[in-house]
């Protein structure tokens, strides 16, 4: 079942990092994202300029900034969502466990497959729920037998916490779910072709407080199995959550006069919401900008 | 504890009647009225329409509705086996011509341009001329399908055969098919393919798993309603050759028989002719108006197998 851990615990950082033994050096930690001069372009728009951070295992790291400055399109570079926007590009260095993601020899498909995905808007095929999260399972071949898919089915569910709401009416429409029930399907969709990495762009984005909350916890809950990169707008959900995060900001490119995301800081989160080392972070943590 | 007011009394005066005043919104109301006219003079031509041409048609088709829809074309109108069996037959066989070579290819290019052809200038250039090809007129189908069908692929078509006719029909509808089946495929949600995507489906397996069920219903609804627009088309088959031509004795539904050997015959084509016959024998301009509820009623039934199809699969989509 979820934590009943109550969001707001002073302690809820400290926690997260005696879990993950923040305290260790970074040597220790393995690393999943590597990514280096990244710049991305959406035919002559430059969206991205120069992203250089490192994801590490087992950790949920957060990517927040203003509307604009990229922080989504950076999260869709982690497993080549990009490649399906007519004319974007990417230039700079993406490795996936020491495995450049954008080799010309790497099949996307793959690359999904490993590195799931949960939408800012939730998106369950309009099929049964079911049918739902057999749908990665059947089509990744994963599901030897008949009786695999059924596991792989409770299995994903429970993970997501859905189970016990949805257990009668498997056979029945997803999209006869509410919001925060078609968004945690949408996890368990993710989960069930056993992925290494989730990706969350902005998945609270659309749900109530209460929905929010059940995210939240199974965020927590399912990071030791997963690593997590999260894209929110929201700073709390960033402070409340994540073991890192990563600013962004929009400024100005004074070559093509037009709005570029740039990575500000990148650091421990305690670090970037209490002690952050640029002033635009500052400013943005502190609710003066943005 | 007292709430302290808002506003004051004069000012909550005037706000209450302010939203008491009933306003008329006359240039609302006249936009309206407008808009309904221009309806109800549609639906009234068409009204006339359709009660002009079932009355005059109205004494054949009680009178003796089974030797109308089983006769041949005669030189009188009183012939009592006068009627419209080849024309059926033939609209028949060019609709399934049009199934046939139309909707898979149609649907087929519709599927490339839009999930596999580069945006680029070419394509762009392939999609607008598409366009104007659904825009040519329909007797220019015709110089097309006579020229290469009946003339210079007479040893594969028959010359002026119902494959003649049929394959011009398919062409014709061709662009249609490709624009409105665009149309359903652009319409399946991004978040549905970028769902398939993020669990690892290839560019295959979401395209036949998400886009063709969900954009099924569309599609299907437009190529049923340009396969009715195909089958109403009388220039094209005036020019490929429909023409006069009589049955075998007692021969079924299917039979094409006599009337594949450089004659045949197509439901608007006996329209027309019995329209122009009307001019010396008066009896044809009811037998006319007889064919085309004919005509009209195997259209209508088109239509509703697309609704009732379009229905099916939408309950499926969820």
């Amino acid at each position: 079942m979820v934590q009943t851990e109550p969001e707001s615990s002073p302690t809820v950082g400290l926690d997260i990092d005696r879990k993950v033994g923040l305290t260790s050096p970074e040597a220790t930690l393995n690393a999943v994202f590597e990514v280096e001069n990244l710049d991305v372009y959406y035919g002559s728009f430059r969206a991205v300029q120069g992203a250089t951070f490192t994801v590490y295992e087992h950790e949920i790291t957060a990517m927040i900034g203003p509307s604009g400055c990229g922080k989504t399109t950076v999260l869709r570079c982690f497993n080549r969502m990009n490649d399906l926007i007519p004319g974007a590009r990417v230039e700079g260095r993406v490795d996936f466990r020491n495995v450049p993601i954008y080799d010309p020899r790497i099949d996307p498909v793959e690359v999904r497959r490993r590195i799931g995905m949960v939408f800012q808007k939730p998106n369950p095929f309009p099929k049964s729920i079911y049918d739902n999260i057999a749908f990665g399972p059947r089509v990744t071949g994963m599901a030897k037998k008949r009786g695999d898919l059924e596991e792989i089915v409770e299995r994903s569910l429970r993970r997501a916490a859905l189970w016990d709401e949805v257990k009668d009416r498997l056979k029945d429409s997803a999209l006869g779910l509410s919001g925060g029930q078609q968004q945690r399907l949408c996890i368990a969709r993710a989960i069930a072709v056993d992925p290494d990495v989730l990706l969350m762009d902005e998945p609270c984005s659309a749900l109530d407080p209460i929905a929010t909350t059940r995210i939240e916890d199974l965020m927590q809950e399912i990071k030791d199995d997963y690593t997590i990169v999260i894209v929110t707008h929201n700073m709390q959900q960033a402070a409340r959550i994540s073991n890192r995060t990563a600013f962004f900001t929009a400024q100005l490119d004074s070559t093509t006069d037009r709005r570029c995301g740039l990575l500000v800081e990148y650091d421990r989160t305690e670090t970037i919401f209490s002690n952050p080392s640029d002033e635009r972070t500052e400013n943005y943590v502190t609710g003066r900008f943005g | 504890m007292a709430r302290a007011r808002l506003v004051g009394d004069r000012t909550n005066r005037m706000m209450v009647q302010a939203m008491q005043r009933r306003s008329t919104d006359v240039r609302g109301r006249v936009f309206q009225i407008s808009l309904l006219v221009t309806l109800l003079i549609s639906l009234f031509i068409l009204g006339v329409l359709i009660v002009d041409v079932v009355m005059d048609g109205w004494g054949i088709l009680t009178g003796r509705p089974g030797g109308f829809l089983g006769g041949t074309m005669r030189s009188l109108s009183d012939d009592p086996k006068l009627g419209v069996h080849q024309a059926l037959v033939g609209t028949f066989w060019i609709a399934v011509f049009v199934a046939v070579l139309a909707f898979p290819l149609g649907i087929g290019a519709a599927i490339w341009l839009e999930e596999y052809a580069p945006k680029n200038r070419i394509a762009r250039f392939i999609e607008l001329n598409i366009r104007n090809l659904a825009g040519v007129p329909s007797i220019v189908y015709g110089l097309l399908g006579l020229l290469l069908f009946v003339k210079h692929l007479r040893d594969v078509t028959g010359g002026k055969s119902i494959a003649s006719a049929g394959i011009t029909l398919a062409i014709l509808v061709l662009p249609i098919v490709v624009i409105t089946a665009q149309e359903a495929i652009r319409a399946v949600p991004q978040g549905l393919k970028e769902g398939a995507y993020g669990v690892g489906a290839t560019k295959w397996t979401m395209i036949r798993s998400q886009v063709l069920p969900y954009a099924a219903p569309g599609i299907l609804t437009g190529t049923l309603l340009s396969m009715s627009r195909g089958i109403g088309e009388a220039a094209p088959l005036l020019l490929v050759g429909a023409v006069s031509g009589r049955l075998g004795r007692d021969s079924g539904f299917f039979d094409l028989g006599d009337i594949n050997e450089e004659a045949f015959m197509a439901m608007p084509v006996i329209i027309v002719e019995w329209v122009q016959n009307s001019g010396r024998d008066p009896g044809f301009a009811a037998a006319a108006a007889a064919a085309i509820v004919v005509l009209l009623v195997f259209v209508i039934l088109t239509n509703a197998a697309a609704i009732f199809l379009r229905n099916h699969f939408e309950k499926r989509r969820g």
